[in-house]
């Protein structure tokens, strides 16, 4: 059956918009702000025989952009092969194996099988990041975990739900073994009425354009995505583009972890291959193999954002299975780092690869860490224990049609920062400065955008601090003639004193007394073009905006400048520029 | 109000692209009408134009309702005031930093122009906590030369925006004192005063937002009201607000932010007033124009009112607004085939230059209006009175090389193509703001305006699965007409924040009586005739733990703590078919709307009874493609059609500033208030 391409344009649509839908239900009726304001969760429909993505949610978590598919690949061939109970209606498995198509052990997994007459037509399934799920520390971010079991509860593919009912002996496993887990059972709701919402909607699709129409749509719109990828990816040249891009450390081993990127671009498909990259590391850095090859995909939406999500879009994507490397972590490898550093770095190892074929379209590098700054302790006053979170954003990159956005979100994330005042409200602390961290962007023809710098003062008790945050050694790479950003600064203030972290971006348990402070400037982006072609007028503005001194105007972007008021020197200027180029004057 | 009155009210109303008036006078039930070209430099020209028009004796007209743009348009152009923000040390940035955000979920670039540029944005030494407490006494001298500073770089408003000052706006009211003792202004906007509640950049670009329009809005209003009174006007003047309610002029400047999105607010007023008239107070608002397309919801005849609209990428203004979404697609939304051959319509647009094909400025993309137009669901002798002219025959030969001949279609099919796709992408966007408001489609009507909404409106209720489509008299001015009934109003916010065990009862009475005497104060101010002063109640409350707010309406000032659970309890489940009762409720804010009614208006007259005809005429017929093909269609001019009738689809109605599209299938009847409504066929 040869469906025509408006019934298709129709159902593709319809497709969609039951995703979407899913993602909005699962945020609203969610009880944790990490889902319900950070929308650090996703949705989508999956195929019934191999579990290749179908739809997803637009608004889903971009990290989650191709896992999904992997997870509930792996739970077909589980139950294919008795490993896992086979389904009934109404039921729903949970799991969160990281090693079974996942991220890290927060990121909960839900599917539910779609019946129609009897047969499974599909899944729906979706990811949301729980606030916590046991393991050495609140949250899971354990920055010096050497094995997953540290890292929290694993859970195989089970059923939760059996027949529609929550099973009480499962879940009392889980409440067991996580934090404030008394708050849970409102998202645990939220993440299976959200699969409800997608049921409903989809039996609605199905029962207008007929389950065959759909089905053979399905097929048919996997194969037109591929084709509108290849055409996008047409536009780079034949060839192989290479580049490498660093972890700061592992959190343990104080020592680098490269990514090593090849992109082979031949027969109207991309090879990424990361064979040559760093071996398995000791701390939690590691990545597990759906979360490498979604990172590839995720730069790739970054770049190409007009093809929608769906099997078909990743066909002409080949990701080399990276055996042997840290992107292809094995049990029991800790793994909390990789969905919210490794998966960044990887997207960075793609833009510099790519930016040289595709300098419209792709940007110099953003300050790519999710600038996690977890704080907890005892609250004397209100006679109680708190975990604090602080991530943060960063500068982006410079790209071809103008400067880098300032604090913008990780490349991972979509998520909003909260407001200082509730951060406030909620935990003992006292904000000192939360600012744009002057002079921070890379200098380029387009400079990056600026990183945030902020100060946060312990204002009684006792509490601990851990970093997982990334660029502290290197910083985010510029483009094109561009400078790199400024890399990550963590300095904590114990006593008068400062003390920065031996792995500059990652330490676990540093210990904060009353009065003690952290201090942390996050990576501006890497600069784009040629500082020395920079709009004089643009540098005249940013240094009266006080975004770079006037020093700076001078040394990294050949702009000298008169004060009081600032005005540019034309004749110095000149000279400077025209000596930088090599034209002797 | 003047002593001779006259019952003569005029209602004007500044859009994108035209100004429309409606003078409506209420003795003779006569009504006239004007639709003149905005005139964006200066709007009182337009306005004038249109009084001009509809030949408007001012000395006798009673009142003057204004809608204006003016605000809005410097906002999203970033055409304000100078303006300085002084600030608590270390956070000048906030306004620039944001919530660290993308503009959108893929591509990571992005553009954001603060409000207040960095130059302008100074830091004193001061510091409350959460609680309210002084942690850093304010420095009195640095506020001095601060303002000072501002006052030499050429700042004409100033904003004072201090952390913590919802809890304690002790520092934020004495560094008001200090500046207008050396720097006299009218422009002080305090951070507190328009919203008092936590969230520092909200309410940073609120009260940044604020100041840098409120010269703008004052000179405009003043000059306009100059202007009226120098031709004789000597009646109030009254503007619209962002909440569906009006000010006076007199006092509107001071909280110009409420004004910023006031144009789509006045249209759903319109709708819910009409609605209330016509027995239907469940409403989905459905205004389709050339670019956009906006939505909102109406229930028991109140729109849903929203404190957190984000009027574009980071720019928050989080005051009591109408709940207008802009769902994209307009009658100029261009449709393409993309590299996987399949049909795509928007998210690009014509806009109004060089516009959809038919317009005949040079538009050479296919668009929603070029399909209508092709399928003969818009009059074809359109195409003649446009300037540079272009035949069907063009437009057809445009649509087969775009789209027909890559679909593998006729251009007719091409054609009809674009119009379900844009339905159905319009009608999910629909479903999501309804879904997002906690509401099922099927239980409103959909209320269709705009140029374009009437004729889209019947496809897009079968698609929803809504019964019912309301067609007012007016659908191209229904902006001018919210003016004209429009009620003045007053909104008050204020934040508790506190589980609903260990709130003080009283001091929740204390402050619902506090907020209903502030508004009983403003109204009494206002110079303007009510027959009735309405208090509405409600609060936003969350199980400990949620983020999202729940807004939980009150039939009281006084609510026992148990009244506010079960209300509450009762609202979650209606929304979400959770049951949570095991968890403890958050009382987060209170809020009191005081509304000071105005009189009634008849609206029957806005169809001219003259014209009507005694039964119904057919004004022409022509072929209109529908689903199953062309059809012999009667076509109606709607202001011939008779004070009752009743007629079948397939039928096109035509009016000066619409066409509507009865489906076949679809019945349409009057209603005896000038309204068309319209049963969906095919849903049971």
């Amino acid at each position: 059956m040869i469906i025509d391409p408006i019934t298709l344009s129709v159902i593709q649509a319809g497709l969609q918009q039951i995703c979407d839908e899913m993602d909005l239900s699962f945020s609203r009726a969610a009880f944790s702000p990490i889902i319900a304001e950070a929308n650090d969760r996703s949705d989508g429909i999956y195929a019934a025989d191999d579990g290749s993505l179908i739809a997803q949610g637009i608004g889903g978590l971009p990290v989650f952009v191709g896992t999904m598919q992997f997870s509930t690949r792996i739970l077909i061939e589980m139950i294919a092969s008795g490993k896992v109970a086979s389904p009934r209606p109404e039921d729903i498995y949970i799991v969160n194996d990281p090693y079974l198509g996942g991220t890290h052990l927060m990121d909960v997994r839900f599917a539910k099988p779609f019946y129609r007459g009897g047969e499974i037509f599909c899944w729906l399934s979706n990811t949301g990041h729980w606030p916590d799920t046991g393991g050495s520390v609140p949250g899971g971010f354990s920055a010096s975990a050497t094995a997953v079991e540290q890292e929290g509860l694993r859970l195989p593919p089970v059923r939760l739900f059996k027949q529609g009912v929550l099973d009480q002996e499962i879940y009392s496993i889980i409440c067991s073994n996580i934090r404030v887990a008394d708050q849970r059972i409102g998202d645990v709701k939220a993440q299976a009425a959200a699969l409800l919402v997608g049921e409903e909607r989809l039996n609605e699709l199905l029962d207008r354009y007929g389950d065959e129409t759909v089905r053979e749509a399905i097929g048919q719109l996997r194969q037109r995505a591929a084709v509108q990828m290849r055409s996008c990816i047409n536009e780079i040249a034949d060839g192989t583009y290479s580049s490498t891009a660093f972890v700061d450390s592992d959190g343990v081993v104080n020592e680098p972890l490269e990514i090593n990127l090849s992109i082979i671009k031949s027969d109207d498909q991309l090879t990424f291959d990361f064979s040559k990259s760093s071996p398995p590391c000791i701390g939690p850095m590691n990545s597990v193999l759906a979360t490498t090859v979604s990172s590839v995909y995720l730069a790739i939406r970054h770049i190409f954002p007009e093809v929608p999500i769906s099997a078909g879009a990743f066909e002409p994507l080949k990701v080399l299975r990276p055996e042997g490397t840290f992107l292809d972590a094995q049990y029991p490898r800790p793994v909390s780092g990789c969905a919210a550093e490794v998966s960044q770095r990887i997207a960075e190892a793609v833009f510099a690869a790519l930016i040289e074929a595709l300098p419209d379209r792709v940007t110099a590098a953003p300050a790519g860490t999710s600038g996690n700054f977890g704080l907890g302790g005892h609250d004397p006053l209100r006679s109680r224990d708190f975990v604090m979170y602080q991530l943060s954003g960063g500068g982006y990159g410079g790209n071809a049609d103008h400067d880098g956005l300032s604090n913008g979100c990780s490349t991972i994330g979509i998520s909003k920062a909260p407001p200082v005042e509730i951060m406030e409200q909620t935990y003992p602390v006292l904000y000192h400065r939360y600012a744009l961290r002057e002079g921070s962007g890379g200098a380029g023809k387009h400079r990056g955008g600026l990183g945030l710098e902020y100060e946060i003062e312990l204002r009684r008790g006792n509490a601990r601090a851990s970093f997982v945050m990334d660029h502290g050694r290197f910083g985010p790479q510029g483009a094109l003639g561009g400078a790199a950003g400024a890399v990550n600064e963590v300095t904590v203030w114990q006593s008068g004193k400062p003390y920065t972290p031996e792995h500059l971006s990652k330490e676990q348990n540093v210990p904060l007394k009353a009065g003690d402070r952290v201090n942390v400037k996050t990576p501006g982006g890497g600069g784009y073009g040629n500082p020395f072609e920079r709009d004089v007028e643009a540098v005249l503005y940013d240094v009266e905006m006080g975004r770079y001194t006037p020093e700076q105007a001078r040394q990294l972007f050949g702009v000298e400048l008169d004060a009081n008021p600032y005005k540019i020197n034309a004749t110095k200027t000149g000279r400077l520029r025209a000596a930088a180029s090599g034209d002797v004057t | 109000m003047g002593q001779k009155s006259t019952g003569q009210i005029i209602g004007v109303d500044v859009g994108g692209t035209f100004t429309d008036l409606i003078m409506l006078d209420q003795t003779s039930g006569k009504v006239r009408l004007a639709k003149v070209p905005s005139t964006m430099d200066n709007q009182a020209y337009g306005v004038l134009a249109a009084l001009d028009e509809v030949k408007a004796e001012l000395q006798a007209i009673d009142l003057i309702v204004h809608g204006t743009t003016t605000t809005t348009n410097a906002v999203l152009e970033r055409k304000l005031s100078p303006t300085g923000l002084i600030t608590t040390k270390g956070f000048r940035d906030i306004l620039e930093l944001g919530r660290r955000t993308r503009p959108q979920a893929y591509g990571m670039v992005g553009k954001f122009t603060p409000v207040i540029a960095r130059n302008l944005r100074l830091e004193v030494s001061q510091r409350m906590d959460a609680a309210g407490k002084v942690i850093t006494e304010l420095d009195e001298d640095e506020v001095k030369s601060a303002a000072r500073k501002l006052l030499d770089l050429g700042c004409e408003s100033v904003v004072i925006h201090f952390l913590h000052a919802y809890a304690n706006p002790a520092h934020e009211l004495r560094a008001r004192e200090i500046i207008a003792e050396i720097w006299p202004n009218d422009y002080i906007t305090l951070g507190h005063e328009l919203l008092s509640e936590a969230r520092e950049f909200e309410r940073g670009v609120t009260a940044a937002v604020n100041a840098s329009v409120q010269p703008l809005l004052e000179r405009y209003i003043t000059r306009l009201v100059r202007e009226l009174s120098d031709r004789g006007y000597g009646g109030e003047v009254l503007v619209m607000n962002g909440n569906g309610g009006m000010v006076s002029s007199s006092l509107v400047a001071h909280e110009a932010a409420k004004t910023v999105m006031s144009g789509p607010a006045s249209g759903v007023m319109a709708a819910a007033f009409t609605g209330r008239k016509a027995g239907m107070e469940n409403l989905i608002t459905y205004d389709m124009g050339g670019t956009s397309t906006d939505v909102a919801l109406i229930r028991g005849a109140e729109p849903s009112v929203s404190n957190e609209i984000e009027v574009e990428y980071a720019m928050p203004i989080h005051v009591p607004m109408v709940d207008v979404r802009t769902v994209g697609a307009g009658g100029g939304s261009i449709a393409r085939v993309n590299a996987a051959g399949l049909l795509e319509v928007g998210p690009q647009s014509a806009g109004a230059d060089p516009g959809p094909i038919c317009y005949g400025r040079g538009g050479q993309d296919p668009t929603i209006s070029d399909a209508n137009m092709l399928l003969g669901r818009l009059n074809p002798d359109k195409l003649k009175s446009v300037a540079g002219g272009v035949s069907l025959r063009e437009m057809g030969a445009i649509f087969d090389n775009r789209l027909a001949n890559r679909l593998g279609v006729t251009v007719t099919e091409s054609a009809n193509a674009v119009i379900k796709f844009a339905n159905m992408k319009m009608a999910g966007a629909i479903r999501m703001v309804s879904v997002s408001l906690g509401a099922d489609p099927r239980d409103f009507a959909l209320f269709a305006f705009g140029g374009a909404g009437p004729l889209h409106a019947t496809a897009l209720a079968r698609e929803l699965g809504v019964p019912t489509v309301l067609v007012p008299a007016r659908p191209g001015i229904t902006n001018a007409l919210g003016c004209v009934v429009a009620d003045l109003r007053h909104d008050f916010v204020n934040t508790i924040n506190r589980p609903l065990d260990e709130v003080d009862i009283k001091a929740v009475h204390a402050v619902f009586a506090a907020q209903i005497s502030e508004g009983e104060k403003l109204i009494g101010k206002e110079n303007i005739e009510v027959s009735n002063i309405r208090k509405s109640f409600s609060a936003d409350m969350q199980f400990v733990g949620q983020t999202h707010l729940l807004r939980v309406p009150l039939d009281t000032a006084v609510p026992t703590r148990d009244t506010l659970r079960q209300q509450f309890e009762k609202a979650y489940f209606q929304r979400f078919k959770v049951d949570l009762g095991e968890v403890r409720a958050n009382l987060v804010n209170i809020n009191t709307s005081v509304i000071g009614e105005r009189p009634e208006l008849d609206l029957s007259t806005l169809m001219d009874p003259a014209d009507r005809k005694s039964s119904l005429a057919e004004a022409e017929r022509r072929q209109v493609y529908f689903d199953d093909g062309w059809h012999d269609t009667p076509i109606y001019w709607r202001d011939h059609l008779p004070v009752e009738f009743s007629l079948n689809g397939p039928a096109i109605i035509e009016q000066m500033d619409t066409t509507i599209l009865i489906e076949p299938g679809d019945e349409a009847v009057a209603d005896g208030n000038g309204n068309i409504i319209i049963t969906v066929g095919g849903l049971s």
